[in-house]
């Protein structure tokens, strides 16, 4: 059952940012921009932690998680050592997603030529 | 674009009249369709190994995202590398954009790109170049959210 949810959810995501690219005419650097505020500020109002809840990876996988997981880290550190946590806590939660990114990518543009 | 159309002459606008009439539709239900498809499946996936890492290594429904991510990177970085992400991606549009393998797919196929202009000049400054807009207004949001929920006190955290 968790996985149909995750099925649905996250493919609607991606549709939306689908008709963002197709109907809007945006760019896709666009898209995940706008993508990526439309989750910081639905985390804001407590509206993504819910639907995390409902849909599990099909609510973590896409890039609105990245919004959501930064909001997270700020508030969270804001709640427990004050208004620095503000500035301190945005990159605790998504240090996973973009620490991994960055080696990875590192890694393979030691070993991998581009293809043509 | 809105000061261009004044200059320009009858003929210029019957043209573009012609060329956007010839102008190819977009399929707009086919793509949403592929990227129903694709996005859900690598939803589906992370869903997979979100259990996987909750099961065998005792992650919490929270926690268990953190390896997730990290596992679905690899396996992006892993098909860019092999070129096969960008066929895939040719073919389900926002499917494979929207999740975070698009993301590190930015990152990775940027970084293979400018390996030629040297590690540092190359793909250390232009790893970001795609995924760093994302990381800039996601920070600015977080951090506006972050001082409006110091001001009025926290929600529903």
């Amino acid at each position: 059952m968790q996985f149909l949810w995750a099925f649905l959810i996250g493919g609607a995501i991606c549709v939306i940012g689908q008709l963002m690219m197709d109907l809007g005419k945006l760019t896709p650097a666009h898209t995940m921009t706008t993508l990526v505020v439309a989750g910081a500020i639905l985390d804001g109002f407590g509206l993504y932690d819910p639907l995390v809840r409902f849909a599990g990876a099909g609510a973590s996988v896409p890039i609105t998680s990245f919004g959501n997981a930064l909001v997270h880290g700020a508030i969270k550190e804001l709640q427990s050592s004050g208004w620095i946590g503000v500035i301190t806590g945005i990159f605790k939660v998504t240090s996973a997603g973009i620490s991994s990114a960055i080696i990875f990518s590192f890694l393979a543009a030691l070993f991998v030529r581009p293809k043509g | 674009m809105a000061s261009n159309k004044k200059t320009t002459t009858l003929s210029q606008q019957k043209y573009q009249e012609l060329a956007k009439k010839n102008e190819p539709k977009r399929p707009v239900v086919a793509n949403c369709i592929r990227a129903f498809i694709v996005g859900g499946f690598i939803c589906i996936i992370g869903q997979g190994l979100m259990m996987f890492f909750e099961k065998v290594f005792g992650f919490t429904k929270e926690t268990a995202s953190n390896p997730t991510v990290a596992v679905l990177i690899l396996i992006s970085v892993i098909l860019t590398s092999m070129g096969v992400y960008d066929k895939i991606a040719q073919w389900s549009g926002a499917g494979t954009a929207v999740p975070v393998t698009g993301f590190a797919n930015s990152m990775c196929s940027a970084a293979i790109e400018h390996r030629s202009e040297g590690l540092v000049l190359g793909t250390a400054s232009n790893m970001f170049k795609l995924a760093g807009s994302v990381i800039v207004f996601g920070v600015v949001t977080a951090f506006l959210v972050g001082i409006f929920t110091l001001i009025f006190g926290g929600g529903a955290h």
